[in-house]
């Protein structure tokens, strides 16, 4: 059992507020990623609760008991660094046993214990090694054993993957998800790649500027991503912005003018809205469906064919409009293209940047990746 | 000679700069600390391009170099004065004398370019182990580059190889200069600040009057006033060395 | 080839001569020559006066002032002489136990200071650290009297006890720096991951960061014994007979009737040499610690 609450958790240095007061609540066996640029306090948020940073305001809560006071190897966590910051002097199972050297162990037992560890990680080769003599791949499951070996009732993971070369990252990606369901243990996991989030989260937290935008499930982000910071930052190539006007608003949905003249009504709830509201239409890359009667249309600028898919960077007045289309598209650069999308899969954001609520749920929005599991299971059975 | 006991105010400031002996003191500190500063830091910036070439045993004839740097003040002091300058046995009365030329009573004649031979010895090594160390953290392609633009060796030299120096050689001037300010054991085994004030510099100077004459108040003094010289110096190098610690 | 094209005046702008020169170094046979002949002679005209002092320390009196020789007898006389009359090696103890006794009590107090600047920095830890590089620029001239004074008053005056807590307090700030610099190269998360651990502070220190910082703590701790078996200024005025290091010694042939340039030689061979061994060694740390970083 390992919950953690944040509850109007602040942190400043000097002057700047790094960190604006946030609420949070993590589940037990959950695993929790915090996605956001650079410099929005992610990694700051994840060190309070390593209890590296202390917190200015606000409690840290662990199954119940409030630990802002206790020190970072009391609070029953351990934690990946972004560096792996393995001890480069000692040999892997050194590394490994330190904790419980400093605990004073019986010797027979830290052995025991890193042995175990070793054997999920696949490690037993390596145990006399020292870090130097490691790949970056290797020195990454060192880390984590580190971890394991702790016993922690919460794992934290500060961007462990991105010192790792692509191939590997995705082959880590997939061996952390494997670790998350054999420990069963609650995993925080802070990245700037909202790839790794989307792939390995339950619940990903989206901050920006020391404030969290959205709390959810991977496909509710993408589904619903409830501003226009969030809808831009989830999702991979960025989702295309165009300025429409408001025509009217009903029961239905929200009628709006497109660039170009044409007309279509998004299936969004528009009571809020003034009558002569500046409206931005969000609509994934992956959503433009090239159509010759489509009701946008531009210019090919580039053109990148990646085999399966190729992308269409799409030249429409001032605005550069990105298209996923199937890999065989024949166009060509400079050929005029037009396009259109599906109007359920359309977003549309106010002046303020706030999403209006969607009149349809998306199916899969509920669905976390504890339920791919459990789909599959019982697929088995 | 102000009163020997009580407060004396700035009586021992004022007795202090009407003393002959400490402009002349000042100007033998600011000429021996100019020429070393100036031999040190050109010489250490050619040595250190001609060591950074690659030849054979480069590696032993560096050490070689920057050894006299490692060598205790009073050691360096007595060996050039007895061994190297000495007007009857010295090497170097040899080398003139077997040129033909006639020998050089160093100490008597030129008592100060004997101390600035002798301490620009022992720190050029010091320039040219910092410069060294500092050029060998240039950027291997700007060179291609500049050299790819067609630029040749000295181009390189003073468009690419220079400026890359330039806080190298601002530490050096600004540490040796804190060192060189409060030259002393040199001067003590070679001279002992003469003949006459010929080579008394302000430390030497705070030195006699304090062992020697016993004039406790004019030598704290003295003191202070070095002590002032010198923060003059330290304010610079703690502004550069402020600046490093940004980065 | 290249002579005709460098004969060309005037009318050629700068870039021809430049142009020119790799031709120049198509020949890198010569150009290394010329540069290992240039490089050797002036390293060892740099290295001649150490070399002929070691020379002389092998000669008899009577050979060191005759007309300067390669060619002698080599003999051990002068260093049996340097043991024998002047008891040497008393002077060489105190040396040792002063430069080593200093750079102790200096790294016992700069490491804790350098570590809580280095990993718990507060606002004025950079202020308090240039402060203390300026306490350096202080020259020592300036605080002979008050110096000389109170070491007279409590007894301290020709004592190694004395003279080890002026290296101490003279070294200190540049101890405090280096292991600061070297600290501060140190990835935190290291530290942190000790933490995470479960390290006490001690243990932190203990465990990982003196291993780990080791060749930093090392060669601060040699440029500390360096310094201090270099100096001269102290100990020529704070020690006469009974704690009077190697420096002091050898200033005392300066008088003239002590005039034994072989023995000179001798005394002073044996003084440098371990320091010379030294400043080899650590040489590229030493930069690092003396321009505090700046020089990399």
């Amino acid at each position: 059992m390992a919950t953690l609450q944040l509850k109007q958790i602040t942190k400043s240095f000097d002057d700047t507020h790094v960190i604006k007061g946030i609420d949070l609540e993590v589940n037990d066996k959950e695993f929790v990623v915090f996605v956001g640029p650079s410099g929005c306090g992610k990694s700051t948020l994840m060190r309070m609760i390593a209890g590296l940073e202390s917190a200015t305001s606000g409690d840290i809560v662990i199954d119940g008991q409030r630990i802002n006071d206790v020190g970072p190897a009391d609070r029953g966590l351990a934690m990946v660094f972004q560096s792996y910051a393995l001890y480069p002097h000692m040999t892997v199972e050194d590394n490994m046993g330190f904790s419980m050297r400093l605990a004073k162990v019986p010797k027979e037992q830290r052995r025991q214990k890193v042995l175990e560890a070793a054997q999920i990680l696949q490690l037993e080769p390596l145990l006399d090694r020292k870090p130097k003599a490691l790949s970056g791949g290797q020195r990454q499951r060192v880390a984590i054993g580190r971890a394991i070996v702790r016993n922690p009732s919460i794992f934290l993971f500060d961007e462990p993957l991105s010192n790792l070369d692509a191939a590997l990252r995705v082959q880590m990606r997939i061996e952390l998800a494997r670790l998350h369901e054999e420990l069963d243990a609650t995993m925080i996991y802070v990245t700037h790649d909202q790839i790794e989030a989307m792939t390995m989260a339950d619940k990903i937290v989206v901050l920006h500027d020391g404030e969290v935008e959205q709390v959810g499930s991977p496909m509710e982000l993408y589904h619903h991503p409830c501003n226009r910071f969030v809808a831009g930052f989830i999702g991979s190539p960025k989702m295309n912005f165009l300025e429409v006007g408001l025509e009217r608003t009903h029961a239905e949905g929200v009628e709006i003018r497109l660039p170009g003249g044409g007309t279509c009504s998004v299936p969004a709830d528009g009571s809020e809205l003034a009558v002569d509201s500046a409206l931005e239409l969000g609509v994934r890359p992956e959503h433009l469906l090239l159509d010759d009667q489509g009701p946008l249309e531009g210019e090919i600028q580039v053109l990148e064919r990646l085999g399966g898919q190729t992308s269409l960077y799409v030249q429409m007045g001032e605005l550069m409009v990105t298209i996923m289309a199937d890999g065989d598209v024949a166009h060509r650069v400079h050929d005029k293209v037009r396009f259109g999308f599906e109007p359920e899969r359309a977003h549309l954001f106010d002046a303020s940047g706030l999403a209006l609520p969607s009149l349809h749920q998306h199916p899969l929005a509920r669905l976390t990746r504890r339920d791919n599991r459990v789909a599959s299971d019982a697929d088995s059975l | 000679m102000p009163g020997m006991t009580g407060f004396a105010g700035l009586e021992n400031y004022r007795y202090l700069f009407t003393d002959p002996a400490l402009w002349s003191a000042m100007g033998t500190t600011l000429l021996l600390v100019g020429w070393v500063l100036a031999i040190t830091v050109v010489g250490g910036t050619l040595l250190a391009v001609l060591f950074q070439q690659e030849f054979a045993g480069r590696g032993i004839a560096r050490v070689l170099a920057i050894s006299p740097f490692f060598v205790m003040p009073t050691v360096s002091a007595l060996v050039w004065k007895n061994m190297m300058m000495h007007p009857s046995n010295g090497v170097l009365s040899w080398v003139a004398e077997s040129f033909g030329l006639p020998a050089v009573d160093w100490f008597s004649s030129l008592p100060l370019t004997s101390i600035i031979i002798i301490v620009a010895w022992q720190w050029l090594p010091f320039a040219l182990l910092i410069l060294l160390t500092a050029m060998q953290s240039l950027d291997e392609d700007q060179v291609e580059a500049a050299r790819m633009d067609g630029a040749g060796p000295v181009a390189i030299f003073f468009f690419i190889t220079l400026p890359h120096l330039k806080r190298a050689i601002s530490v050096v001037i600004m540490i040796e200069m804190i060192f060189l300010l409060t030259i002393f054991a040199e001067i003590f085994v070679t001279t002992s600040g003469g003949p006459g004030l010929a080579t008394t510099n302000l430390a030497y100077l705070i030195y006699i009057r304090a062992l020697l004459d016993f004039d406790v108040g004019m030598a704290s003094a003295g003191g202070v006033i070095a002590i002032i010289l010198a923060n003059i110096v330290a304010i610079f190098l703690v502004r550069m060395v402020a600046k490093n610690l940004e980065d | 080839m290249t002579t005709s094209r460098t004969k060309q005046p005037g009318s050629e702008t700068a870039a021809i001569p430049l142009a020119a020169r790799p031709s120049l170094l198509a020949s890198p046979g010569i150009r290394k020559l010329g540069l290992a002949v240039l490089g050797w002679t002036i390293a060892c005209v740099i290295f001649f006066p150490i070399f002929w002092m070691v020379l002389t320390g092998f000669k008899t009196e009577a050979a060191a002032i005759a007309d300067p020789s390669l060619i002698f007898s080599p003999t051990l006389e002068s260093y049996q002489a340097v043991q024998d009359r002047s008891g040497y090696a008393r002077y060489a103890l105190n040396s040792v136990a002063v430069a080593f006794g200093s750079t102790l009590l200096a790294l016992v107090i700069a490491i804790p200071s350098a570590y809580s600047m280095a990993f718990l920095p507060t606002k004025r830890t950079k202020g308090t650290l240039l402060w203390m590089l300026s306490t350096k620029m202080l020259p020592s001239v300036g605080v002979l009297v008050p110096i000389y004074l109170i070491f007279r008053d409590v007894g301290l005056l020709d004592t190694r006890t004395g003279l080890i807590i002026v290296y101490t307090l003279m070294n200190l700030p540049i101890v405090v720096w280096m292991l600061y610099t070297f600290f501060k190269d140190m990835p935190k998360d290291i530290l942190e991951a000790g933490r995470m651990d479960g390290a006490s502070t001690l243990q932190e220190v203990l465990f990982l960061l003196m291993p780990l910082t080791l060749p930093g703590i090392a060669s601060t701790g040699l440029l500390s014994v360096i310094l201090s078996w270099n100096e001269a200024f102290w100990s020529l005025n704070l020690t006469s007979s009974n704690a009077a290091p190697l420096t002091a010694y050898i200033a005392s042939f300066s008088s003239p009737e002590g005039l034994f340039w072989a023995k000179l030689s001798a005394a002073s061979t044996m003084a440098i040499a371990p320091i010379l061994v030294l400043g080899w060694m650590t040489q590229k740390q030493m930069v690092r610690g003396l321009t505090f970083g700046a020089v990399k």
